[in-house]
């Protein structure tokens, strides 16, 4: 039973995106646009520009995973669908985590897969780059996990806006830290491999912590 | 089926927020009764389902019987994606709650909705989208059904088919509470009117 809810709500989200292709679309399109838009900023063949390009492209995955994440449990919540979920026999944290994994998979997933162009287009080395797309691999979970939980604090509110990344961007700075850290050891010709352990670390822990709180705050929001 | 058993709300206190909304709430409600609510706005009738279904908790007072798997709650939202259709819809909530989703068409087709079962719900006139929420009732069999105005924007025909499938739920050993503005159609059977002040 609980398997089967997993793939019906996984099924749901994915039919949705299905239908509101363009709105899916949107994160991705953000986080590529940022990362072509800030070359324009410096001076052609500037070489320093490899050097900020793993943050660059953090920053921008960032953004572009917050941008549609504070709708993540709002429409449910306004059109009733919450309550159903929460007087269900399924565990409401089980749900949540499949929506999650849905939201990852339209909006985390894309970015790492293109990382790897927009890397070599800011001029990161190949190490550098794989390292890179390796810690999105590991660190956009946590981005997805964490903002759903200040989504969720904020689900009732009825102009949440701004204070979901308000909330959120001072929780993600570890997540930024390690996840340009390991790019940077890359280039250096260093071994990565101890900031993608933490990034791996995070992501774990937020894994197995957030869908229980994030369960909790939707439960608390019902009841306003 | 299981026979309902009996609810009883003893010494009740709800507030939302901090509005107290009413206190020392006595009342049992047994297995083939309906429970029709009344009460001005703002009494608090939604917020006493809310808190027997436990979406809620009480500020005082305790709510005995209640078993979560036992009833339905159908809220005055009706807990549909207008991008999905009947079907999908209802299969989703199926799975979200480990029923079977082999008895959608069949409520579907009871419930009248048989022409729009294909059709995104936003295309739904409010009556045919209420049916949908309430075809719930039918993919389960649980002996408790805690509705809020669920005869919000049903026709006359939906009305008796309401009537219908409420009094022969409570004829096979279940109960209800009902909340409604307007006077529960004759066809219900003996309803209980209770009065919330």
């Amino acid at each position: 039973m609980l398997l089967h809810a997993l793939t019906s709500t996984l099924a749901r989200e994915l039919k949705l995106a299905v239908r509101a292709p363009a709105e899916a679309a949107q994160p991705l399109i953000f986080y590529a646009l940022v990362a072509a838009i800030f070359p324009l900023g410096v001076a052609p063949n500037d070489a320093t520009l490899a050097s900020y390009a793993p943050a660059i492209i953090w920053i921008a995955a960032l953004l572009a995973t917050l941008l549609n994440l504070e709708r993540v449990f709002r429409v449910d919540f306004e059109d009733g669908t919450l309550e159903q979920l929460a007087l269900s026999p399924v565990p409401l944290a089980l749900t949540v985590t499949a929506k999650l994994i849905a939201h990852w998979l339209l909006a985390g997933l894309p970015l790492v897969l293109i990382a790897p162009l927009l890397g070599l287009g800011l001029g990161m080395s190949a190490a550098a780059t794989q390292a890179l797309t390796l810690a999105l691999l590991l660190g956009t979970p946590t981005l997805t996990l964490l903002g759903a939980f200040a989504a969720a604090l904020t689900v009732g509110l009825p102009r949440a806006g701004v204070l979901v990344p308000l909330l959120v961007l001072p929780m993600l700075a570890p997540v930024v830290i390690f996840g340009a850290g390991a790019a940077r050891a890359a280039a250096q010709g260093l071994d990565a491999s101890a900031p993608l352990y933490f990034l791996a670390a995070i992501g774990v822990l937020s894994l197995t912590l957030i869908p229980f709180a994030t369960a909790a705050v939707l439960r608390n929001a019902l009841e306003s | 089926m299981q026979v309902a058993r009996p609810i009883t709300l003893s010494n009740l206190a709800v507030t939302r927020g901090d509005k107290a909304l009413f206190a020392g709430l006595n009342l049992t409600v047994e297995a083939g009764q309906i429970l029709h609510l009344t009460g001005r706005n703002g009494a608090g009738k939604t917020s006493l389902l809310e808190t027997i279904c436990g979406l809620r908790q009480a500020e005082e007072g305790s709510v005995q019987g209640v078993e979560a798997e036992q009833l339905h709650w159908v809220g005055h939202k009706n807990a549909l994606h207008g991008a999905l259709t009947p079907v999908e819809n209802l299969q989703f909530w199926c799975g979200s709650v480990g029923a079977d989703a082999g008895a959608i068409e069949s409520a579907l087709t009871r419930l009248n909705l048989k022409a729009v079962r294909n059709k995104p719900l936003r295309m739904l006139s409010t009556g045919q989208k209420r049916r949908t929420a309430l075809a719930r009732l039918l993919l389960q069999a649980r002996p408790w059904w805690l509705l809020d105005e669920p005869l919000a924007g049903l026709d006359v025909q939906g009305v008796a088919l309401f009537a219908e499938l409420i009094s022969r739920h409570c004829a096979a050993g279940g109960a209800a509470f009902v909340t409604s503005h307007q006077a529960m159609p004759a066809e219900c059977g003996v309803v209980r009117e209770w009065e919330l002040r």
